[in-house]
Formats: C-alpha cells, sequence, structure tokens
C-alpha cells in the first residue's frame, strides 16, 4: 500500500503565531442520537472520551470526540486505528440509526499555537476569540474565510484546526498570512 | 449585519456563517391543485416592510435549516425557531405582537393563531 502522508506534510510557519500542518489524525464521522446509551458506549469505546456537550469537545488519552451537530460527531482516533475503530464503531451501532465513516483521509488538520494565535484565527473566522469567550475545550464549526472549517482549543493553549483536505493548502496560506510577522492588530 | 441565533447549536451566528433560503412556511401545491393555485405556490413571495418570516441554514456550521422571525425595515430579529414546524410557534407570535402590534404576515396576523 501506498505511504499515507498529510496534506502538506509537515509544513510550518512561524510568525504571530506558529501555524504547523498536524500530521496524520484519523477521524471518524459518526451521525446518530447522541443521547443513546448504545452510541454513549460506543464513543467511550474508541475514544475514550465521553459524548461532548454542545459546542464542545471531549479529550481523553489517546482520542477525543467533538461535537459538530445535534446528531453527529467527530471521533478522533490514532490514524492507523481509524478503519479498524470505524469498523467496531459500526459494529456496536448495528440496529441503531446510525453511521460511521472513516473520513481522515478526507481531511486536514492544523495546529496553531503561540501568543498571536487568537488573532491570527479572529482574522479569518467570524468568531470571538475574547479569552473569556472561546475558553480551552469549546469546540466550533464555522469558516476560514471562503471555507468551512472547525476548531477547537485546547487545554495547552494550542488551536487545533480541521477542514476537508481539498481546501488543505488554502487554509494553511491563509493562517500563514494572517500570522504575518508586521500584521499585528493587538485586539485579543 | 444580520445575526441569528442558530435553534440548534445554540451559536449566534452572523450573516456569513448562513446561507438564506427564502420565505418560510410555504404551502405547496403539487398535483390535483388548480394553475393559480401552482402559479401562487411557485412565484408569489411576500416582500414586506416589517415583520417577516424566513428560512436560514447555518451552512458553515452544523448544516441545520431552521426559521427566523425578523423585521425587515430594522433588522430586529424577534426570534429563531425550529424548522420542523408549519406554522411560527406560539412564542414566537407573542413576542413579535409584544413588539409589533396590530402586525400581519400572509395568513398570520397580531392576536390570530
Amino acid at each position: 500500500m501506498s505511504k499515507a502522508v498529510s496534506v502538506l506534510n509537515g509544513a510550518r510557519f512561524s510568525g504571530l503565531a506558529t501555524v504547523e500542518d498536524a500530521g496524520l489524525q484519523g477521524m471518524i464521522t459518526l451521525r446518530g442520537d447522541l443521547g443513546s446509551s448504545a452510541l454513549k458506549a460506543a464513543v467511550k469505546a474508541a475514544t475514550g472520551a465521553d459524548v461532548p456537550a454542545q459546542g464542545s469537545i471531549s479529550v481523553a488519552e489517546n482520542g477525543a470526540a467533538a461535537w459538530m451537530s445535534p446528531d453527529e460527531l467527530l471521533l478522533l482516533v490514532p490514524y492507523e486505528d481509524a478503519v479498524a475503530k470505524t469498523a467496531e464503531v459500526a459494529e456496536a451501532l448495528k440496529g441503531e440509526h446510525a453511521l460511521a465513516v472513516n473520513v481522515s483521509d478526507a481531511r486536514a488538520f492544523f495546529r496553531l499555537s503561540g501568543e498571536g494565535a487568537r488573532e491570527v484565527l479572529g482574522k479569518v473566522s467570524p468568531v470571538d476569540f475574547d479569552a473569556a469567550a472561546f475558553k480551552p475545550g469549546q469546540f466550533r464549526r464555522s469558516r476560514l474565510a471562503q471555507v468551512a472549517g472547525a476548531f477547537w482549543l485546547n487545554d495547552d493553549g494550542n488551536f487545533y484546526i480541521v477542514c476537508f483536505r481539498s481546501v488543505g493548502e488554502y487554509v494553511f496560506k491563509l493562517l500563514s498570512a494572517g500570522a504575518h510577522p508586521q500584521s499585528k492588530v493587538g485586539v485579543y | 449585519m444580520l445575526i441569528l441565533e442558530c435553534p440548534y447549536c445554540g451559536v449566534k451566528a452572523e450573516e456569513t456563517e448562513l446561507a438564506a433560503g427564502g420565505e418560510a412556511h410555504l404551502k405547496r401545491y403539487g398535483p390535483g391543485s388548480s394553475d393559480d393555485e401552482f402559479h401562487d405556490y411557485l412565484f408569489m413571495r411576500e416582500n414586506p416592510k416589517g415583520v417577516h418570516f424566513e428560512r436560514w441554514r447555518h451552512a458553515n456550521g452544523c448544516g441545520k435549516w431552521f426559521h427566523a422571525a425578523r423585521c425587515t425595515m430594522t433588522l430586529e430579529v424577534f426570534g429563531t425557531y425550529t424548522a420542523q414546524t408549519s406554522v411560527p410557534t406560539q412564542e414566537i407570535l407573542d413576542k413579535i405582537a409584544a413588539k409589533r402590534p396590530g402586525w400581519t404576515w400572509r395568513e398570520f396576523a397580531d392576536g390570530k393563531k
């Protein structure tokens, strides 16, 4: 089998904030009734995390579950395990009105870290990134300039950004331009 | 800038995160209806100055459709509500009546269910 490579193969830009291709990340889209106990158990088994509350992400040691919509979760698992975990989740939810799909290779994954991270993301997304408004553990689906994207703020202060792989290069360049060293606005 | 709160994910989304879906609560006339009814269903839309009901989609977000009641003149938003209804909810009607006594819109009006 061919070797899997993340969208920009570890590209990195440093300016107001550091933009990095965060590498290969297993991602499973799971749709179903988020209140059902079978689904809760399946999510726990696959990621180690609980089903998150509205607009948040629950992170466990080796995985995470993010709230995408009232009937959709994004499960984060190690890349190598994505295929097996997808099958496990599907098996656990047999008979339920639910669907699990491995979308790892359809997504790009970035890390945005450093002092200016809030400002850089604030330039490209219509979201309030004030420290009082956007807290660690919050997960938000929105847009990044012209394309759809989702992001959350990790407990370590880094933003993680998920978007479609087809627009991965666009998002990287967008964030890099936003992080240009001479483009400081100083809002956040 | 129009800011609507998505009733499905609780996000206060601004206009660029949303997609407009046209007038709300259209009654569909299909096979068996008269030509006039079908014509009106296809082409006749409200264009009010004041209270208006619309469909919106949280396109850059949870992706769900929802309804919004707002004033086209002042951009005041009376409220957003679920898409799983063919008439505005009583809560919304009450809110509009409180702010725009005597309002009317299609078959809906102040004090009328």
